[in-house]
């Protein structure tokens, strides 16, 4: 990247370095490692100048010495710019710039959830403003109540605005804006009320001060110091952020979004920030259980007793089956499939997800196109999303679109010689233009502001214009699938737009469950490709380790149920997944008659662990290390943060243990995850890398483990004083090089194992740019993760046949489609009691059209009928939603399980 | 032989000197207030608990023995749920006084803490909270801070403005 940028020379305080003309000053300082207070600049957001605390000297050449004082966030960085940071008259502004804006800061940072992770903490410090000289009435606020998730403390902010500017402007949020003038300006909404924004969690880390704190932490609040980190990986949804999870006294308190700056960056969705607390729900499984007859209840047992219970005739039987877990790590998954063999493991998700996701894995295994991270989203310049509602499967990758819709317009800017940075005259210049999206969805989606064209409409006819914009592409122009002029006219505009674009992106997903649409969109990607464009694609599939699981020999667990009624199995072991969500009822419950031995290994009770008779305890992604893989094949490993012992173990380690009793082996099969990422790599070459992509468990630093927690960790001969004043032998945790103590090297640790974010003077989130090679850019060491598909060129393809069915609908009825939620659709996160605050009730979309038809008012409670299974939903009147098609939410708690899409029809209660 | 008359001249002429030793533990020695001795958690002049559970006693402690859970009462008031000291490790340094900032910490001028049994060393927050202010009266962190945790509204405390109308349109 280096190479293509002219490098200028600058010189800092007597000292020459090489710097990017493209970025401003504050950022090529903090990049260098040079610390400048600042507030309003984030590297995600760009500059505003708002705060005037980044104030640098500036000299016009070797002969002045006087110089003038600019604010660095607002300076270019030019060839032979001179400037002094350390200058005793800068210093002596920048410090009175801070004293000004603490003199209404009140005096709470005690009771202050920011306290020890503040940016004005670190700022006041790093000025050297120690003593309030200001002895007069402090401004008060009001606050407000703002939903589950944030909690608001209005009196300690300092205006700098970067609330407004990152909840808007960047994530698109209506509802939060500064009112009032003066020294009054007031940052909320017009009135108490849940933040409707899905990225609202971000106002934690964007906000330098605790106006926006984690009202989940505030329940069980615990310092920064104190916490016991480690990185992690979102586990719920596709994209697979990064994240840090950090643990006190055995519980989980909070999800902090860990940089990667291919991935997720700063920022990470709601549903990751805040899904957590089923982590520390009362639902979870803790200790061996165990029910000898078919009749009893289950009993809890030591693990010794578990291995002799087992039958080991079971276990050998060639009568077994595994059901795996596309939220299951790979290791997991890969291990159940070594216990029962590859013929008899099974991917334990519905025909319908297994043949899409086939789809989509077969064809970036082999078609070597290239798939966009999403980091890549961003720097795309013409978008088409078919028939994927993103805000709620995906959301992050919503908010990269957000990001891309820009690129045009910031292609103007530079034109006119604004460079990116400057926020302001960017967006100034830019008014409501921006990059051509296109969006072509079954309903409404919170993406649709950016988008030049929506196109609301039927999973056939979405489908139909994806195949008339490859027709487009071909310039085949007879060949008309939609059969409407209209349509036909807008494929062909997107098609020649997609044509023209430099880095045109496609994205589409399984959501829709329509094969039809997923074709298209492959078939988009083909015909571009064969144009010579640099086209991406995105494709969003259901759960975190979707695209892992997919990546595993084995087939779709409904072919479980078509097996004759003599067909015995002997044992049937079942990997983290509650199969009632993966088909109907009556399907499961018959499989279940049919095992004599059923062994499932979760996390949260659910209807498939009360069929067990043997039901283990299995770790959660914050209790065990493991990989996944996420939908655009990046292998992603996440590490333990909870070190205490318990029955609590990763399936894998389970797994391997029943290998070893049925085999008689003394030791354990598998005694490490390196061991077990060995055996994966001889057996699966795709996972061959895996082993190396990140450091070994005997990897050292200074000849010790990485440290969990900050040098200032607290508490450690008081923590478990009460059960014996003798202290315990530490937790250890021999599968990694991370150590569960505050004792170890924690400067620079490798990318991919960063526990937390500390340097010298930077206790705040800030903290990250020292982990960074430039702000916004890569990490040091690059980033994390390891992309299994190589993008390679000159592959020949064929295209995907046209297989769209108008499926037949009978009066009476409606074509029902899934609407995805994103709090509630996902299972994990919808434990947690912050998301369920925001989970709406079973319902139904529904054209006024239709409505009207069917004698149907707003908000009505009604039956609906799909395949024999009812519902009671009640009624959503939607515009968007096309006549003739309903909209159900789907995998809300509670729901059982329907195959859609499908045709339903509605009684009335 | 003249050395040793003339020592035991000098023991005998103690006999008349003013005793230095204090019959402890009948008597009691005198210990200046600012003696760091035995810990204690005070409560404010309306008997509320002090602490407001910062962690920063904890952080500050060298030898990690104090660990507290904060937790959240009535309009928000932040209370320790749980306080625990293990005297067995504590060396009496005070920092932990000097590092609050409520005065609910302080260090009394009670040393007699001796214990057949170490596990007895482990104060819980019921032995460790007092009835009164200890030494220093007069002060509530409550009344000062800019926050509203049921002790006084928004700017009704010291040195505080009315809260902003921000329905007021004069410059």
């Amino acid at each position: 990247m280096s190479l293509e940028v002219n490098m200028v020379k600058i010189r800092i305080d007597g000292k020459y370095f090489e710097a990017k003309p493209e970025k401003n000053l504050l950022e090529t300082c903090l990049s260098i490692g040079i610390d400048i207070p600042h507030f309003c600049f984030h590297p995600a957001l760009g500059s505003v100048g708002a705060c005037r605390l980044c104030a640098v000297k500036k000299f016009r050449d070797k002969d002045d010495t006087k110089g003038r004082i600019v604010m660095s966030c607002m300076e270019p960085v030019t060839e032979g710019l001179m400037i002094s940071v350390e200058d005793p008259e800068v210093k002596a502004f920048r410090t009175s710039v801070l004293e000004s804006l603490m003199t209404n800061h009140p005096h709470d940072c005690p009771v202050c959830d920011e306290g020890g992770e503040c940016h004005l903490q670190d700022m006041t410090v790093m000025t050297g403003h120690n003593y309030r000289r200001y002895d007069f009435p402090k401004r008060t606020y009001n606050n407000q109540e703002l939903g589950p998730f944030i909690n608001h403390e209005m009196n300690r902010c300092i205006q700098c605005y970067r609330c407004v500017r990152f909840y808007r402007d960047y994530a698109g949020g209506k509802d939060l804006n500064v009112f009032a003038s003066r020294n009054h300006v007031y940052f909320g909404r017009h009135e108490d009320g849940t933040l409707e924004n899905e990225f609202s969690g971000n106002l934690v880390e964007v906000c330098p001060t605790g106006v926006f704190t984690d009202k989940t932490l505030k329940k069980h609040f615990t310092r920064k110091w104190d916490l016991t980190n480690a990185p992690s990986v979102c586990v719920h949804c596709s994209v697979g952020c990064n994240t840090i999870v950090s643990e006190r006294y055995g519980s989980i308190r909070r999800i902090m979004s860990r940089y990667n700056g291919a991935v997720n960056g700063y920022f990470i969705c709601d549903r990751g920030r805040f899904g957590y607390e089923f982590l520390n729900d009362e639902k979870r499984i803790k200790s061996v259980q165990i029910r000898s007859k078919k009749a009893d209840s289950l009993q809890i047992i030591e693990n010794e007793q578990l291995f002799t219970s087992l039958n080991n005739s079971e276990l050998n039987s060639k009568k077994i089956v595994g059901i795996g877990s596309p939220r299951a790590s790979l290791e997991s998954n890969f291990a159940l499939m070594s216990l029962v063999g590859k013929e008899n493991f099974y991917h334990g998700i519905s025909e319908r997800e297994y043949s899409l996701t086939k789809t989509i894995s077969g064809f970036f295994q082999h078609s070597g196109a290239l798939i966009a991270s999403l980091k890549q989203i961003e720097k795309a310049d013409a978008i088409l999303v078919l028939g994927e509602d993103l805000t709620n499967t995906a959301p992050m990758i919503a908010l990269a679109i957000r990001q891309a819709a820009r690129n045009v317009p910031n292609q103007e800017a530079k034109k006119k010689g604004i460079q990116l940075w400057n926020d302001a005259p960017v967006r100034e210049l830019a008014q409501d233009s921006k990059s051509p999206v296109f969006i072509a969805t079954l309903f409404k989606d919170s993406l649709d502001d950016v988008a030049e064209v929506t196109f609301h409409s039927s999973s056939e006819d979405i489908a139909n214009l994806g195949f008339d914009i490859v027709s487009g592409l071909n310039n085949i122009t007879t060949d008309s699938k939609t059969g409407k002029k209209d349509h036909q006219e807008l494929a062909g505009k997107i098609a020649q737009i997609l044509k023209n674009a430099k880095n045109p992106l496609i994205i589409s997903g399984i959501s829709s469950g329509d094969k039809a649409i997923l074709h298209a969109a492959i078939n988009i990607v083909t015909s571009l490709e064969s144009v010579g464009s640099g086209v991406m694609m995105s494709m969003v599939l259901p759960d975190c380790n979707s695209m892992g699981l997919a990546l595993l020999p084995g087939k779709s667990f409904q072919d479980l149920f078509i097996l004759e009624e003599s067909h015995r199995i002997d044992a049937l072991i079942v990997l983290e997944n509650d199969l009632y969500r993966r088909a109907d009822e009556e399907s499961v419950n018959k499989l279940f008659e049919k095992c004599d031995r059923v062994v499932v290994l979760d996390q949260l009770m659910n209807k498939t662990t009360q069929k067990a008779d043997i039901l283990l305890p299995a770790a959660t992604f914050a209790e065990s290390e493991g990989t996944i893989v996420n939908n655009e094949g990046r292998a992603q490993r996440f590490y333990k943060a909870v070190g205490n012992k318990t029955q609590v173990q990763e399936s894998w380690r389970w797994i391997g243990e029943l290998i070893s009793n049925r085999d008689n082996n003394q030791t354990d099969k598998w005694n490490l995850l390196d061991d077990i990422t060995e055996s994966m790599a001889i057996e699966l070459p795709l996972f061959s890398k895996l082993r190396k992509y990140s450091p070994d468990a005997d990897f050292r630093m200074l000849n010790m483990k990485m440290p969990r927690q900050t040098i200032r960790y607290s508490g450690r001969t008081a923590i478990n004083a009460n059960i014996s004043v003798s202290e315990a032998k530490l937790p250890q945790d021999p599968d990694s090089p991370l150590a569960f103590s505050m004792e170890g090297q924690n400067e620079n640790p490798p990318s991919s194992m960063v526990p937390f974010y500390w340097t010298p003077g930077w206790n705040s989130v800030q903290a990250m740019y020292n982990y960074l090679d430039e702000l916004d850019g890569r990490m040091k060491g690059g980033d994390p993760g390891l992309r299994l598909f190589e993008q390679s060129t000159g592959s020949k393809r064929d295209s995907l046949e046209y297989n769209n069915q108008k499926s037949e609908v009978r009066k009476n009825e409606l074509k029902i489609v899934p609407v995805y939620q994103i709090f509630g659709s996902e299972e994990l996160s919808a434990v947690s009691p912050s998301i369920i605050e925001r989970i709406h009730e079973p319902f139904v979309f529904l054209n006024p059209k239709d409505s009207e038809f069917f004698h149907l008012s707003d908000e009505e409670s009604v039956i609906l009928e799909i395949l024999n299974i009812k519902l009671n939903v009640k009624v959503k009147i939607e515009n968007s939603i096309v006549p003739g098609q309903a909209g159900l939410s789907v995998n809300l708690p509670g729901m059982p399980y329907v195959d859609i899409p499908g045709t339903g029809k509605f009684h009335k209660l | 032989m003249i050395s040793i008359l003339r020592s035991m001249w000098l023991t005998f002429l103690h006999v008349f000197h003013k005793t230095e030793t204090v019959e402890y533990p009948e008597v009691k020695p005198y210990l200046a207030p600012r003696y760091r001795g035995r810990i204690v958690l005070t409560r404010d002049e309306e008997k509320n608990e002090r602490c407001v559970a910062c962690y920063l006693c904890a952080a500050a402690c060298p030898v990690d023995c104090i660990a507290l859970q904060a937790a959240e009462g009535e309009n928000g008031r932040r209370y320790p749920e749980f306080f625990r000291i293990n005297f067995s490790r504590c060396i009496f340094c005070g920092f932990c006084e000097e590092a609050c900032p409520t005065y609910a910490i302080q260090l009394i001028p009670d040393f007699e803490m001796a214990e057949y049994d170490r596990q007895n060393m482990v104060y819980e927050k019921q032995h460790l909270l007092i009835s009164g202010e200890g030494k220093y009266h007069g002060y509530n962190f409550y009344k000062n801070a800019g926050v509203d945790m049921g002790v006084k509204g928004k700017g009704e405390g010291h040195n505080e403005e009315k809260p902003v109308d921000l329905k007021e349109l004069l410059p």
